[in-house]
């Protein structure tokens, strides 16, 4: 071997670091292969362009949003299997000290920003314009951009475990500890770079549900006649486009102090590291509400559906999800009320802290008011949801016990701590968007997942879930903190650490289940031939299933909330079937690749920042402003789908009258 | 996108709005870009906060007294609030439909923006010779990344309102140049208030302070 | 800030003058220079009150440009923007002021000094 390839395999590709990571190089590279290989045996290069990367279809765009979430819930899932490994046993050397930093911080950074963020997304963009009565979003082609900015930032991310080392200052990345003097190497870097890029995707989709709900709406769909969940995407927007910023200023300036030199956050002339945490959670607090709202939004359309009843209380959840919205955005101080700032900044913080529980309180009575006298069937988003209520309602107890800044003191960075949020991140997003993926499931694809196969995975999950993450409220006040790499045997945490790992591994399996249930399901799982596999109380479902890529054939008019319901009880559905003389031509918008080459500048410009090398730097930042420049100048975007296409694809559905 | 001529709000007398909101596919993307402002408007809100927090940190360096320059920020306020106007000025020569001036108007805008960036460039060089570089203390960190924020964004704005003075040139004032008139402008109306506050909060403030 | 629709002005067949734009430009120049003048050439007030004025002077200069400039009254159907507006002014000034109070805490101002 050269030196200079020595060089290279020692410092990129970090080689001498063991097993672990000639094994994922082995992996990566022959599952790209097989990728690559399967593409082109089956020609399907150009389909793969055509019908996938340039696409602004919003149904496919949450398609791949959905992918790539449960590619990486796998990825964020390992990680926490290798953590609680690590921690089954006293003085365990499973991983270095080093490694373990890495999983962790890799393990909660992927579980909110590539795990949590494109679930939510691939429900926006799969539910919203077929609930609203819409052909696509408002900016199909921004919709795409996002899309590939997070795709791209999720790359970038996860490229670092294999070239040149993954980011071990945790998820939330403090200085003066994520500071170069303290940190040297890109792993860092690769935080910063991968979460910003796909941060700029996250606000433009904010913006772009924002403009698409309050302007695309169906004639008749008044604001208080819209389903809850998008009402729930509204109240997410609105936090993510006044949240967002302030992530990417916590990072940008951390990257000014890395790259550039400057003092921000660093200890030395005049820096302020408490600056950085102080605007990393002024994104950080609502960041959770905004992964959680749409889970509030899923529960309320399931529970309705399975309930079949009108949910109660339509007003108070919608003025208890704009009131979220607001107060989350005046919490963020409860992350550091052991910095001392005095007791009247924690005093507002921990009243406003509790406050919060106030409008979840009214959702939560409204889920089980509604489902009261309710003819319920146990589907299996509706056992997602019922299992939800309880295991929320303890998270925001042991919420509301961390939000008295005095106690706080005690619990502050325990594995208490590290329970309570599992169990509302976990409880209330996971637990969400798994309802959510198998209640929408038929109108993405045209088939229903396997119920038993289902069944199986949820008692698996919930079961590993109070096993793997009771045990470590109690570690939490028996003095256990978080991000501990191992533990002597004499401090009494043994028993409970082994059996919360135990539930770990019970939860993986639970997934596993999922993908097994994923995979029987293409072949044989229930086929929805009528697009109202639930009987359902929403427009999406008097679409066939998928929908066509047109949504709408003919707009609806709106005259009730529960309106295709309504029609159903009143016998009157064929008034949402299109007739072929109101067929007139629609536009959509054209295709395009250059959402995608925009992506792929920004990564090459991210990963030039990695390493702080120039010439990469220049490069991408050019084809960004190329992408730009070019998209300013372009006019002829759209397409007319002619009506005799449209006549004969509603025929061929069967649903022309 | 065609959808819109199926929404809901659709007050009637099509005529009596303003060219740019006329068609509701181009007002959305108005809408859209309101909507962006509010983030960009946070996004320069945590930059303030952060220069108030770390205002006095000068360890011992250049303070704010001694660097500011009353005639040099005094004459980028003073350029940038007539761009403003002559931007504008713009939209008022697209509304009555005046190709010339409103062409016009967007160059002049455009040449004060570059005296404007001239007159910046030349304030952070001068500050750097003094040795007051972003790396000194966390007060000029600050500073340097707020002003120089702004600055880039009115040299982005600078580029954008070049290419639509060429798209008006190309093709008149259609639906859609007229909203891409009335857009740039809300941009460059949005980036004189944040020099307004940068004027005030940086300068006039750390000339007292 | 948020008028209905219904006032916007119309622009069938008549120009539209350059009043409100001169007012516009009038208003924000004064205002400045009206800043200046407290700041830098007239020391009447302590900085405290100044530095409440002084910002005080640059929120006018927000409504200035919203006003005559940005046609921030003007619009298609309800004026979602002004709300996002006032949303967003509304977190902004919290952020700062809000950033201040929490890390001007005294234990902190004591080490750096």
């Amino acid at each position: 071997m050269p030196s200079w390839f020595h060089a290279f395999a020692d410092k990129y590709l970090m080689w001498q670091e063991g097993p672990m990571i000639w094994g994922s190089d082995v992996l990566i590279l022959l599952v790209s292969i097989g990728i690559i290989f399967t593409l082109t045996y089956f020609h399907k290069w150009k389909w793969l362009w055509r019908e996938w990367i340039t696409t602004v279809d919003h149904k496919r765009i949450g398609i791949m949003y959905l992918i790539c979430a449960l590619l990486m819930m796998f990825r964020g899932g390992a990680d926490a299997e290798l953590l609680r490994t690590q921690l089954a046993v006293p003085n365990n050397h499973f991983l270095t000290a080093d490694h373990y930093d890495q999983i962790f911080t890799t393990h909660g950074t992927i579980m909110i920003l590539f795990m949590a963020m494109p679930f939510i997304f691939a429900l926006f963009n799969i539910v919203v314009p077929l609930q609203i009565g819409a052909r696509d979003v408002a900016f199909p082609y921004l919709n795409a951009i996002s899309f590939w900015l997070f795709f791209f930032g999720a790359m970038l991310f996860n490229l670092s475990f294999v070239f040149g080392g993954s980011p071990d200052a945790s998820w939330v990345s403090y200085p003066p500890l994520s500071e170069l003097g303290f940190d040297p190497g890109p792993g860092e870097n690769y935080y910063l770079l991968a979460i910003q890029i796909s941060g700029i995707g996250s606000i433009a989709t904010g913006i772009n549900f924002l403009a698409t709900i309050f302007k695309m709406r169906a004639p008749g769909m008044k604001l208080m006649r819209m389903p809850l969940f998008s009402w729930s995407v509204v109240a997410a927007s609105i936090v993510i486009i006044f949240a967002f910023p302030a992530l990417a200023i916590a990072l940008a300036l951390l990257m000014l102090d890395r790259v550039v030199g400057t003092h921000f956050f660093t200890i030395l002339h005049g820096g302020n590291p408490m600056m950085f945490v102080n605007l990393f959670w002024l994104w950080g607090h609502p960041e959770v509400y905004i992964v959680v709202l749409p889970a509030f939004g899923v529960y309320s359309e399931v529970v309705a559906t399975f309930a079949r009843k009108r949910v109660f209380g339509y007003s108070s959840m919608v003025a208890s999800l704009m009131l979220i919205s607001v107060i989350s955005y005046f919490v963020w101080a409860h992350h550091f009320f052991t910095m001392g700032a005095g007791a009247d900044v924690n005093t507002f913080f921990a009243i406003a802290s509790m406050m919060v529980g106030i409008p979840t309180g009214v959702k939560v009575f409204n889920w089980l008011f509604t489902m009261f006298q309710g003819r319920i069937r146990m589907t299996l988003p509706m056992l997602w949801t019922i299992a939800f209520v309880p295991c929320f309602v303890i998270g925001g107890a042991t919420g509301v016990m961390l939000a008295a800044a005095p106690a706080d003191y005690q619990y502050h960075n325990s594995y208490f701590l590290i329970a309570h949020f599992h169990q509302v991140l976990i409880g209330g997003v996971v637990f969400g968007m798994i309802a959510g993926m198998y209640y929408w499931w038929p109108k993405m694809f045209g088939f229903k997942l396997d119920e038993r196969l289902g069944r199986i995975a949820f008692w698996l999950f919930n079961i590993g879930f109070y096993v793997c993450f009771m045990p470590q409220y109690a570690l939490g006040f028996m003095g256990m903190q978080r991000r501990m790499y191992t533990y002597p045997a004499t401090m009494g945490w043994n028993t409970l650490n082994l059996v919360s790992t135990i539930g770990a591994y019970v939860m993986g399996i639970a997934f596993v289940v999922i993908v097994v249930q994923v995979v029987y399901s293409i072949k044989h799982g229930e086929r929805d031939l009528t697009g109202d596999p639930w009987d359902g109380r929403t427009l999406e479902w008097s679409l066939p299933s998928p929908a066509p890529h047109y949504n709408f054939a003919v707009i609806p008019t709106v005259t009730d909330r529960d309106m295709w319901w309504v029609l159903k009880e009143e016998g009157r559905t064929d008034e949402l079937r299109p007739k072929a003389k109101d067929i007139q031509p629609i536009h959509m918008p054209k295709n395009s690749g250059r959402p995608f080459l925009m992506g792929l500048s920004f990564f090459v410009a991210g990963f030039g920042f990695v390493f702080v090398w120039w010439p990469l730097i220049v490069l991408g930042l050019a084809g960004v402003a190329a992408c730009m420049i070019a998209r300013a100048l372009e006019y002829d975007d759209e397409y007319h789908i002619p009506v005799r296409e449209v006549q004969s694809h509603e025929a061929a559905l069967g649903r022309l009258s | 996108m065609a959808v819109m001529e199926h929404a809901v709000h659709n007050p009637t007398g099509i005529d009596e709005k303003p060219l740019e909101y006329r068609d509701p596919n181009q007002s959305v993307k108005i809408l859209g870009f309101w909507l962006f402002l509010a983030t960009d408007m946070l996004l320069f809100g945590c930059l303030f906060a952060t220069y108030l927090v770390v205002r006095t940190h000068t360890d011992g360096g250049p303070t704010p007294q001694q660097l500011f320059d009353i005639p040099g920020f005094t004459l980028e306020t003073f350029f940038l609030l007539t761009s403003s106007f002559t931007g504008g000025l713009s939209t008022l020569a697209m509304r009555n439909g005046n190709r010339k001036w409103l062409m016009t108007w967007l160059a002049v805008t455009i040449l004060l923006g570059l005296a404007f960036i001239g007159f910046e460039v030349k304030e952070f060089v001068g500050d750097v010779a003094v040795g007051a570089t972003m790396q000194r203390s966390a007060f000029l960190s600050a500073f340097f990344t707020l002003v120089g924020t702004h600055g880039s964004h009115v040299s982005i704005g600078l580029v954008w309102m070049f290419l639509t003075l060429l798209q008006v040139a190309r093709r008149g004032i259609t639906k859609v140049t007229a909203r891409k008139v009335f857009v740039v402008n809300l941009y460059w109306h949005f980036l004189d208030v944040v020099w307004v506050f940068i004027f005030t909060i940086v300068y006039l403030s750390g000339r007292v302070m | 800030m948020a008028v209905p629709s219904g006032a916007m002005p119309s622009s069938g067949g008549h120009k539209h003058k350059a009043t409100k734009y001169i007012v516009g430009y009038a208003s924000s120049l004064v205002l400045t220079a009206i800043a200046f003048l407290l700041a830098l050439v007239k020391h009447t007030l302590p900085v405290g009150p100044l530095v409440v004025v002084l910002t005080v002077l640059a929120a006018l200069q927000i409504v200035v440009q919203l006003y005559f400039f940005m046609h921030v009254t003007e619009g298609d159907g309800p004026p979602f923007h002004s709300v996002f507006l006032i949303l967003g002014l509304l977190f902004t000034f919290a952020i700062a002021l809000m950033s201040v109070w929490i890390m001007s805490f005294p234990a902190f101002m004591a080490q750096v000094g």
